[in-house]
């Protein structure tokens, strides 16, 4: 390949990103479609790329989906989602005691210390701690918050964060704790948490995950072939079903912005990005 | 509309397996309503079923139960769409498998269907006509059947008491014995890592052959050592003969110049212990391993006409790797000097000039017993008679 007509951003949260990316860039490539991606560490480097001309979309957590659109309002531009997975849509996130915990509702959480994932994490922090506002809970001022902050600036896609906090509800350090459903019952069947030892206390409002991010004057014929191919996509392809296991997905479908309104205001509250998308957490660090 | 009950069961702690297992059953778009009161359940079904692209709905029943429609989704079957049919698992008399195997195909049970996409796995020896014999399943049980544990077989305690001079002529036949083991060890080793799994009973068979050379190098070692003598020695010659074996160009020849031609005369020799063996350590030990090695010369022969019945022209093939083996060997010594005496010595049982003169016959006697049962193999596998004395006759002078 010369010169890429789309480049795309991605989060080297693990290393099968670069699995995941080398193998869709053959498959697009094969497509007639000289499609490249750039990793970066962090989210928050990835936004910013798609405002100074580098990246002509991005694979975004909902936090950077949330990012990226406050800095483009705020320029008077526009950011689009083009394209997400089916397992990115109406996840809810759980507020998990101990089986025998005399915890029986958000408000006896009063007094008591809750554990929660990375900073940046929408459904081990953001979205947990609006859910409890919602509930006149306030963290920090109603209850302890105890981060267990692992890879910042991922936006919680690393699992660390949230299995650190589920050992440390079992072992009696936290009274409670947050993650994503299908970590709980992801944990349940690893034997992290046995099965039985824990239940819900609270459940979120469903919301949705990750999205295909266009940046502002991201070249359109380019674009509408890449989500076109990433729609066509289809999990009986034996070369496209490995990666597409890797990335959790059965089918792309085509981008949404309705699920996240929660974390819009997840993000105000905690005064984690301003109006302008500039970041106002001092203690985020990535 | 069909439904399950999983009660109390979470969905981490086996429910799953109990909707998967009722999703099954269903086309896709059709409907499976579940029941349960375990905490947390329809959170837990929620993740899953959206990772595996099914549908859901919640509802309340009358009686207060949860109840939730699953319908399923299209990803489940489309994961086997265009999966690979491997062949038939077992093989009745005369049924024979697939001719190619496919490296697609990796290290399924044959008989398996196989997700397309699987990793191709390349085995060089993947023709069934390069490998397969007839009676290989049958020899594999045969094998399988007839192993013997060196510590239990053998009466490692038998009182004997050998003369020093006959005790070094064992302690150098072991010797010799144990670099013709292992080089009868490394030429089935090297093959049956390359030998694509769908061949399943020429696998097993190899296998097993490689685990009675194993054991063939451990009676003739613990032998050579039982009295205290140190391993004796080990010729130019006789290991130029083996490596050419080694380097036989591909699997048929190496069955044939090892197992047909090489195997063949060591079980002569084997013969010729078990009846000349000064000790009765030596002759059960001989015993043993030459009913081993006749499976194995069974094996390079029903592999060698297999071959040929399929590639008739094959048979020139063989015919100069025997005269190239010969001209490659030409210069060296053959078997040494020190074995053919050993052997002369173990026959005759006495340093006496008749003694002597027994063993040397018995010697020349064995040599003619290699090569008659050579040149009747060569025979069978369809050389004519001229051609058969003549090419039992350029076999190496090490018999192996
Ligand atoms: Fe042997
Ligand atoms: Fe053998």
């Amino acid at each position: 390949m010369n010169k890429p007509s789309l480049v795309m951003g991605a989060v080297a949260y693990a290393p099968k990103v670069v699995t995941i990316w080398e193998g869709f860039k053959a498959a697009f490539a094969k497509q007639g479609l000289a499609f490249d991606y750039m990793l970066y560490s962090n989210y928050e480097a990835q936004v910013e790329a798609q405002f100074d001309g580098t990246i002509h979309l991005a694979w975004n957590s909902p936090l950077a989906w949330v990012r990226a659109e406050r800095i483009a309002r705020s320029r008077g531009l526009t950011v689009e989602a083009v394209a997400m997975r089916n397992t990115d849509c109406d996840l809810r996130s759980l507020i998990v005691v101990r089986a025998d915990s005399p915890l029986k509702s958000a408000a006896d959480l009063r007094g008591k210390t809750l554990g929660v994932g990375a900073i940046d994490s929408p459904q081990a922090t953001l979205i947990p701690l609006h859910h409890l506002r919602q509930a006149g809970l306030v963290g920090g001022r109603d209850f302890t918050v105890r981060r267990f902050d692992v890879l910042c600036g991922k936006h919680g896609d690393h699992i660390g964060g949230e299995r650190d906090a589920a050992v440390a509800l079992l072992a009696g350090e936290v009274d409670a704790c947050c993650m994503i459903d299908g970590n709980h019952l992801a944990f349940g069947l690893d034997g992290t948490l046995p099965a039985g030892s824990t239940r819900a206390l609270e459940t979120t409002e469903p919301y949705d995950h990750c999205n295909f991010t266009v940046s502002p004057g991201a070249p359109a014929a380019e674009v509408a072939r890449f989500t076109q191919m990433l729609l066509a996509m289809r999990w009986d392809d034996p070369e496209m079903r490995p990666l597409m296991y890797l990335e959790g997905v059965r089918q792309w479908k085509p981008g949404r912005v309705s699920g996240y309104p929660q974390l819009e205001t997840a993000v105000d509250e905690a005064a984690f990005y301003g109006p302008d998308g500039r970041i106002l957490d001092a203690d985020y660090r990535y | 509309m069909p439904t399950i009950d999983i009660e109390d069961l979470g969905l981490d702690e086996g429910a799953l397996f109990l909707i998967r297992r009722a999703l099954a059953d269903l086309q896709t778009g059709e409907t499976l309503t579940v029941r349960g009161r375990a905490p947390n359940w329809e959170r837990h079904l929620d993740s899953w079923r959206r990772h595996e692209g099914h549908a859901m709905a919640t509802r309340a029943t009358p009686d207060g139960v949860t109840e939730v429609v699953l319908t399923r989704g299209p990803w489940a079957e489309d994961r086997w769409r265009g999966a690979l049919a491997t062949g038939q698992s077992q093989l009745e008399p005369g049924d024979l498998p697939a001719a190619e195997a496919d490296a697609a195909w990796g290290l399924a049970a044959r008989g398996a269907t196989v997700e397309a996409g699987s990793p191709p796995i390349g085995f060089s020896l993947s023709t069934r006509d390069e490998i397969w014999a007839a009676t290989a399943g049958e020899l594999y049980r045969q094998a399988a059947a007839g192993q013997w544990d060196p510590q239990t077989a053998i009466d490692w305690d038998a009182p004997f008491d050998l003369p020093p001079v006959i005790e070094a002529a064992v302690a150098q036949v072991m010797t010799y014995l144990v670099e013709n083991e292992n080089a009868a060890l490394i030429v089935p080793a090297r093959h049956l890592g390359q030998v694509h799994p769908h061949y399943r009973e020429v696998q097993q068979a190899l296998a097993l052959q490689c685990a009675d050379e194993a054991r063939h190098i451990e009676v003739f070692t613990r032998r050579l050592g039982l009295r205290g003598h140190a391993p004796m020695l080990s010729t130019a010659g006789g290991q130029a003969s083996l490596h050419s074996l080694l380097r036989a160009p591909d699997f048929s020849t190496a069955a044939f110049l090892l197992s047909v031609l090489g195997e063949g005369s060591f079980i002569n020799l084997l013969n010729f212990l078990h009846e000349h063996a000064p000790d009765p350590v030596t002759r059960q030990i001989c015993r043993l391993a030459a009913r081993d090695e006749a499976r194995h010369v069974a094996f390079g022969m029903a592999h060698l006409e297999h071959r040929l019945a399929a590639q008739p022209g094959y048979l020139i093939r063989l015919q100069s790797a025997i005269e190239q083996r010969h001209e490659e060997l030409t210069p060296t010594a053959g078997l040494n000097e020190e074995v053919f005496d050993a052997l002369v010595l173990l026959a005759a049982g006495e340093l006496t000039p008749p003694a002597v003169a027994r063993g040397h016959l018995a010697v020349q006697r064995l040599k003619a017993d290699m090569a008659a049962g050579r040149k009747a193999r060569l025979l069978r596998l369809g050389f004519l008679s001229d051609e058969a004395q003549r090419l039992s006759d350029l076999h190496t002078r090490n018999f192996m």
